[in-house]
C-alpha cells in the first residue's frame, strides 16, 4: 500500500527547472535578507576608515567634546570643537520633540480609537503625504515663510533658530512617529477595552488608564524613531537653524547641527586632509548616536512583544 | 507591520547619513569641460558657458557652483578640467596637489569688489575697515549697532546679526584675510551657503551685516561705503573702483588649470581672456583684465 502510494508520487529529488527556480529564489532571498546587514557594516567601515586617521592623530578628546570653537580652515591655529555643534542638534530636535510628541501622540489616539470610517482613512492618508513632503521643501518653508514670521511676531533679530528648525523638525517627525504611535495603539488587544468597557468605565479613562499604559513601550519607541530622525535629518536643519556656531541660550538663538556641517563643508574640503576626517569622525559620532536610539527603539518594541 | 516599518525606518537614516560624495567625468561624443568652484564666479561662468555654446557647439561646458574650495579640491582630485576660485589657492592645497601629480597654473579672468551689505533702513552706510574687524573679527568689542551710537529702524534688540559664508568659501577666506588680517572670525555668525544668500538675508533682516561679491547687489539692499582707514576717503565699491585699486576690498577672480592647459581647454581660456569674454564679465558686475572700450 505504501509503496503504491510513494511510487504514484512525482520524484521530489528530480533536479528540474523548478527545482533550480527553487534554489535561485532561496539564494536571492538570502542576499535580500543579509544585504541590510552588509550595507550596515559597510558603511560603518567606510566612515571609521575616513575618519579614524583623524581620531588617532590630531584629535583632542577634551577639546572635541567640551570646546564650540569649530574653526577647521583657520590659517593659524585650526581647532575642531563640537560642543556646539552637538548642543545645536541636541537643541534642536529636543525643541522638535516638544512640538511633536503631543501633535503626533494625539493624532495617533484619535486616528486609532475615536476616528470612525471615512474620516479615519482620509486622515491616515493625509498623515502619510505629510510624510512625503521632500526635506528641501521644509527647509524652504523655515527660510522663507517662518523666518519672516518669527522676526515680526516676537521680534527677535534673527528668525533662523532654534523655535524655527525645531518647528519645521517637529513636523517633519510627526508622521512617523503617528504612524508607529498608532500601531502600538492597534496592538492593544480589543478585550482589553471591552472589560473595561463591561467594568463601566467611560471612553477617556478607557484610553488613558488601559490602553495608554498597555501600548507604553510602543509609544516610546515612537518618540525615540522621531528623535532619529531629528538627529539625522540635514537639508532642513541647515536651512532653518541659522547655521550659526553658538551655544544657544534660548530658543531664539541661531544654532549649528551636526548634520548641517558635514552637509555644508564636505563637499568643499580636500580629500584626505584634516578638515576632511574631522567631518568623517562627526559622521561616526551621528552614526553612533543614531544607531543607539533605533536600536533602543528595535530592543522597547522587542519587549511589548514578549508581553 | 511596526516591526517592518522600524526596519525601513533604521535603514533610511543608516543610509541618509552618507553624505553623497564622489565625482563624475567622462566624454560624450562633443567635448566636455568641466568647470566648477567659486560662488561668486558662477554667474558668469554660467554666461561664459552659454555664449562659448554658440560660437563653438561642440564644445560644452558644463559649469558647476558650490564654492572655491569645492573647485580646487576637484581639480585636485582631477574631476574637473577649470577650478573656478575667488582666492588663491592655499601652499597647502598646492602640496597636496603635486603629490597628486597635479600641477595647478593660475589665471586671472577678472576682479570682484567685495561689497558689504546691510539692510535698506539702517542709516549706517559708511565703515572703515577696522570698524568691520571690530563686528566680525575673535575679540572685537562691537556686538550692537548701538556702540555706533545709531539705532536701525526694525531692530529693536540693537544687536548686529553677523551674516557670514562656510568656513571653506573663497569670499570668507579673502574677507578674513583683508579685513581681519591673521585674526580668526567671532563665532556665532550665520554661516550661510552662497553668495545670493548672504544678499537675500540681509535684505529680509534689519538688523543684518553681510559680505558677498559686488554683482549680487539689488535695489533692495543697502550698500555700504568703505575706508581703508580713518584717514582714508569712503570709497563705494563698482567695476570702476575695484579696477583702480581705490576700494579697499577687491580681490581677483581666478581659475586653475591642470599644467599648461590644451586643446580645447585653451582655447576656452584664450577665447575668456580676449574682449568678447571680458565684455561679458563686465556685463555681470564684475571687473574686466583688460581695458574694455565702449558698452
Amino acid at each position: 500500500m505504501s509503496r503504491e502510494s510513494t511510487s504514484k508520487l512525482p520524484n521530489l529529488d528530480r533536479r528540474d527547472f523548478a527545482w533550480f527556480v527553487d534554489k535561485g529564489m532561496q539564494v536571492f532571498m538570502f542576499i535580500g535578507g543579509i544585504s541590510a546587514i552588509v550595507f550596515i557594516i559597510g558603511i560603518f567601515v567606510f566612515i571609521t576608515k575616513e575618519g579614524l586617521p583623524f581620531i588617532t592623530d590630531t584629535m583632542n578628546f577634551g577639546e572635541f567634546f567640551t570646546s564650540p570653537r569649530w574653526r577647521p580652515t583657520s590659517e593659524n591655529n585650526p581647532t575642531y570643537g563640537a560642543l556646539a555643534l552637538i548642543v545645536g542638534t541636541a537643541s534642536v530636535t529636543g525643541f522638535a520633540m516638544v512640538v511633536a510628541v503631543p501633535f503626533s501622540l494625539g493624532a495617533a489616539i484619535f486616528i486609532a480609537e475615536f476616528a470612525t470610517g471615512r474620516t479615519r482613512e482620509i486622515l491616515k492618508v493625509l498623515v502619510e503625504m505629510l510624510a512625503a513632503i521632500p526635506s528641501v521643501v521644509w527647509g524652504f518653508i523655515g527660510l522663507s515663510i517662518m523666518n519672516p514670521l518669527i522676526i515680526d511676531t516676537f521680534n527677535v533679530p534673527v528668525g533662523l533658530n532654534v523655535l524655527n528648525a525645531g518647528i519645521i523638525l517637529g513636523l517633519m517627525a510627526a508622521p512617523i512617529m503617528t504612524t508607529i504611535a498608532e500601531d502600538a495603539l492597534k496592538a492593544v488587544p480589543d478585550t482589553y477595552r471591552e472589560a473595561a468597557e463591561a467594568m463601566g468605565a467611560t471612553r477617556w479613562q478607557i484610553v488613558w488608564r488601559v490602553v495608554l499604559p498597555a501600548a507604553r513601550n510602543g509609544l516610546v519607541a515612537a518618540v525615540l524613531l522621531g528623535v532619529g530622525r531629528g538627529f539625522g535629518e540635514t537639508m532642513a536643519v541647515l536651512m532653518a537653524s541659522g547655521h550659526s556656531i553658538n551655544l544657544p541660550g534660548g530658543i531664539f538663538d541661531s544654532v549649528r547641527a551636526l548634520t548641517a556641517t558635514i552637509a555644508a563643508e564636505l563637499g568643499e574640503t580636500v580629500q584626505g586632509s584634516d578638515h576632511y576626517r574631522a567631518l568623517f569622525t562627526l559622521g561616526i559620532l551621528l552614526f553612533i548616536v543614531t544607531f543607539v536610539i533605533n536600536l533602543t527603539a528595535d530592543l522597547v518594541v522587542r519587549g511589548v512583544r514578549k508581553k | 507591520m511596526s516591526r517592518d516599518t522600524v526596519r525601513r525606518i533604521v535603514c533610511i537614516v543608516a543610509i541618509g547619513l552618507l553624505a553623497a560624495c564622489g565625482g563624475r567625468g567622462g566624454k560624450g561624443g562633443r567635448t566636455i569641460i568641466q568647470n566648477k568652484g567659486s560662488d561668486t564666479l558662477v554667474n558668469v561662468a554660467q554666461a561664459w558657458a552659454e555664449a562659448y555654446a554658440k560660437i563653438k557647439p561642440d564644445v560644452a561646458v558644463a559649469v558647476t557652483g558650490g564654492g572655491s574650495g569645492t573647485g580646487i579640491a576637484a581639480m585636485i582630485n582631477g574631476t574637473v578640467d577649470i577650478a573656478n576660485a575667488s582666492r588663491k589657492m592655499k601652499q597647502k592645497e598646492i602640496d597636496l596637489a603635486k603629490s597628486k601629480g597635479i600641477d595647478p597654473k593660475e589665471w586671472v579672468v577678472g576682479f570682484d569688489a567685495l561689497a558689504v551689505y546691510i539692510h535698506k533702513d539702517n542709516p549706517k552706510k559708511k565703515y572703515t575697515i577696522k570698524e568691520l574687524a571690530d563686528i566680525y573679527g575673535e575679540g572685537g568689542p562691537v556686538e550692537s549697532w548701538s556702540d555706533f551710537g545709531i539705532e536701525v529702524p526694525g531692530c529693536d534688540s540693537a544687536k548686529i546679526v553677523r551674516i557670514s559664508r562656510q568656513n571653506n568659501s573663497g569670499t570668507y577666506a579673502y574677507f578674513r584675510k583683508t579685513v581681519l588680517g591673521k585674526n580668526d572670525f567671532k563665532l556665532g555668525s550665520n554661516d550661510l551657503h552662497g553668495s545670493k544668500d548672504v544678499v537675500d538675508a540681509v535684505e529680509k533682516t534689519p538688523c543684518a551685516i553681510g559680505y558677498s561679491g559686488l554683482a549680487y547687489a539689488t535695489e533692495h539692499v543697502g550698500l555700504a561705503d568703505v575706508a581703508k582707514d580713518a584717514n582714508s576717503p569712503y570709497v563705494t565699491p563698482s567695476v570702476t573702483s575695484a579696477v583702480d585699486g581705490s576700494y579697499p576690498i577687491a580681490r581677483p577672480l581666478l581659475m586653475y588649470t591642470n599644467g599648461e592647459p590644451k586643446g580645447a581647454v585653451k582655447e576656452y581660456l584664450d577665447w575668456i581672456l580676449s574682449e568678447e569674454g571680458q565684455k561679458i564679465i563686465k556685463r555681470k558686475g564684475y571687473a574686466p583684465v583688460i581695458e574694455i572700450s565702449g558698452e
